[in-house]
């Protein structure tokens, strides 16, 4: 049961992280390297506003998701849309932006590496147990999971129900036709690259509240919310949020039951299976 | 052969044999810099065996290189060295198939992010075999190779690189490989086994960085998961390939030499900003020079051609 409780409340910080990427790659197709060092930057943040301004971290939300979003729309207006514009097909973009996301990412390190140094930071904040099914969990996970759950619903809704994502599932199908159908595909993807990072810096102000991070650990959740995006099929939201669940679970069990040195074994595993046997993801549709 | 052909051929051996030459101008200095030139000379241009024509970016190169250590040091007191080097390429080459098996048979993204934390979970997998068996967290490799032996090593594995490299351009392979990279719906088309050909250049590309690892693990004495799986090795092999053009065979090796001399500066001088360092060189290389140097050589040859 533990184990259960456990991995689930892991499964919706995963799930937080992955929604970001999964934007970001689904709508923009632009495979974001350094979306885990945007997640640390956005711990680093609530961290810095909690010691400094003693802002709760859930109020700094408010603060980190819109500079978060500009940050990232100049991002890709300045250092993407180059490579998007200068790229003949899917795959010199793809090379193209896994090198240039590297060097952003290494970028990150290296200024959150000189501001705050090398060493591990997490600080206290809700630490207060609270009972589920008569097991105790700390509060600030629920808290993150809870949050979680409001940004998937809503950008659930918001793709679903809306013009204007519609527009953006419609730059995920086909940019050209898309674009044929008088949608400004370059002003679409920078949304979605630009709200992904919003949602990928939100998710770590959430999660600094009960995980311990330094400068050089985002390319861990980097790793993980590709997994999970792969997992679950890169254009489908709900799939990622079920993969992430998944891995939850599995990382849960395997920390708990094996060793919590093999975490990133857990995850390679699910990886390893998911390409032998459906690679088009759980929820993906089989493409030609 | 043709002309051109003989002359590199003759170019490329008096370079070696001029490389060569370096323990013997007795300077450590100089030495322990051709040492770090020759590893990433071997690594960068046995990636761009691969990487270069199918535009696939590994970052397994680090994995390769832990393991090729990590035989050396498990090995050493039982076995002696030459065995561990054959024994070495094969685990590595055998370790490459089963990636190459797993991945490569899919799109260039799964490759990417596959390679991208097999460094780090070979290293958790190390940790864990090393806790559970209860032994310490390192090896001792304690051998009488003195460090211009290591130099030489590597020079040969290097002159095996070339001229496997030089084989591979003029096969059937080779030619495959091209079309792939060129366009692979029109290569699967050709009757081209794609995955095929990609998988046995990743498989030369990984026993080659096995290799090196195992030549290497002497000149450290002890060696730890931390450094023999250290994940900015495959970054910095990338790096030195893209920055001298890894569609040409030489090209990695004009990248090496200036990187490593300017590395070497800042590694000394600001250590603490190595990553910021690298993140910068990585914008550079893919805004300014996406082609590499050879890349530019090879336009404003073109252009100088034109006027005339």
């Amino acid at each position: 049961m533990e184990i259960i409780i456990g991995g689930i409340l892991l499964g919706g910080t995963y799930a937080l992280i992955a929604m970001g990427l999964q934007l970001q790659y689904g709508v923009a197709r632009i495979m974001n390297l350094a979306n885990g060092e945007i997640l640390v930057a956005g711990s680093f943040a609530a961290l810095w506003l909690f010691t400094g301004a003693h802002l709760s971290p859930v109020l700094s939300l408010v603060i980190v998701a819109p500079i978060a979003f500009v940050g990232n729309w100049l991002i890709y207006q300045y250092f993407l849309l180059p490579l998007v514009k200068r790229s003949k097909n899917q795959g010199q973009l793809e090379v193209d932006s896994i090198l240039s996301t590297f060097g952003i990412s290494f970028i990150f390190v290296g200024v959150m590496h000189a501001i705050f140094g090398g060493e591990y930071f997490n600080y206290e904040y809700l630490e207060i147990p609270f009972q589920v099914f008569e097991e105790p969990f700390a509060l600030n996970r629920i808290i993150a999971f809870a949050g979680a759950a409001i940004a998937g619903a809503c950008l659930y809704f918001w793709l679903n129900q809306t013009r204007s994502g519609l527009k953006l599932r419609a730059v995920s199908v086909s940019p050209d036709a898309a674009n044929l159908v008088a949608i400004n595909v370059n002003r679409a993807s920078a949304m979605a690259f630009a709200l992904g990072g919003a949602v990928t810096a939100g998710g770590g102000a959430l999660i600094s509240m009960f995980v311990t991070f330094d400068a050089s650990i985002g390319v861990l959740f980097t790793m993980k919310a590709l997994i999970i995006v792969i997992l679950g099929g890169v254009k489908e939201i709900r799939g990622s949020i079920v993969a992430a669940f998944i891995l939850g679970l599995a990382e849960t069990a395997v920390a708990s039951l094996i060793d919590p040195g093999l975490t990133l074994a857990s995850a390679f595993l699910l990886f390893i299976l998911i390409l032998l046997f459906r690679p088009q993801g759980l929820f993906g549709r089989q493409t030609s | 052969m043709t002309g051109a052909e003989v002359r590199n051929f003759i170019l490329a051996i008096v370079l070696f044999a001029l490389a060569a030459l370096i323990p013997l101008t007795g300077s450590g200095y100089w030495l322990s810099i051709g040492v770090s030139i020759a590893t990433f000379m071997v690594l960068s241009t046995s990636w761009a065996l691969f990487s270069g024509p199918t535009h696939y970016i590994s970052l397994a190169t680090g994995a390769f290189y832990g393991i090729g250590m990590y035989v050396v040091g498990l090995g050493i007191e039982i076995l002696p060295y030459p065995v561990l080097l054959l024994i070495a390429a094969v685990v590595g080459a055998v370790f490459a198939a089963l990636v190459g098996l797993a991945t490569l048979r899919l799109s260039g993204v799964y490759f990417v992010i596959f390679t991208l934390g097999l460094a780090e979970l070979i290293r958790q997998l190390v940790n864990w075999g090393q806790t559970t068996q209860g032994s310490s967290s390192g090896l001792y490799v304690l051998t009488n190779i003195s460090e211009p032996m290591i130099y030489w090593q590597l020079l040969g594995l290097g002159a095996i690189v070339y001229l496997l490299g030089w084989w591979i351009n003029r096969s059937r392979l080779g030619f495959a490989l091209r079309i792939i990279g060129n366009d692979e719906v029109v290569a699967v088309h050709s009757g081209i086994n794609t995955a095929s050909a990609k998988i046995i250049l990743f498989v030369v590309s990984g026993t080659v960085a096995t290799v090196t690892g195992a030549l290497l693990a002497p000149r450290l004495s002890y060696i730890e998961s931390s450094i023999a799986f250290s994940p900015m090795l495959s970054f910095l092999v990338v790096i030195m390939a893209l920055l001298g053009g890894a569609h040409k065979l030489w090209g990695p090796i004009i990248g090496v030499v200036p990187f490593m001399l300017v590395w070497d500066l800042v590694t000394a001088k600001f250590p603490n900003q190595t990553t910021l360092v690298l993140g910068i060189c990585f914008l550079l290389i893919v805004y300014a020079i996406p082609h590499g140097l050879v890349g530019l050589v090879e336009k404003y040859r073109a252009r100088a051609r034109g006027a005339f």
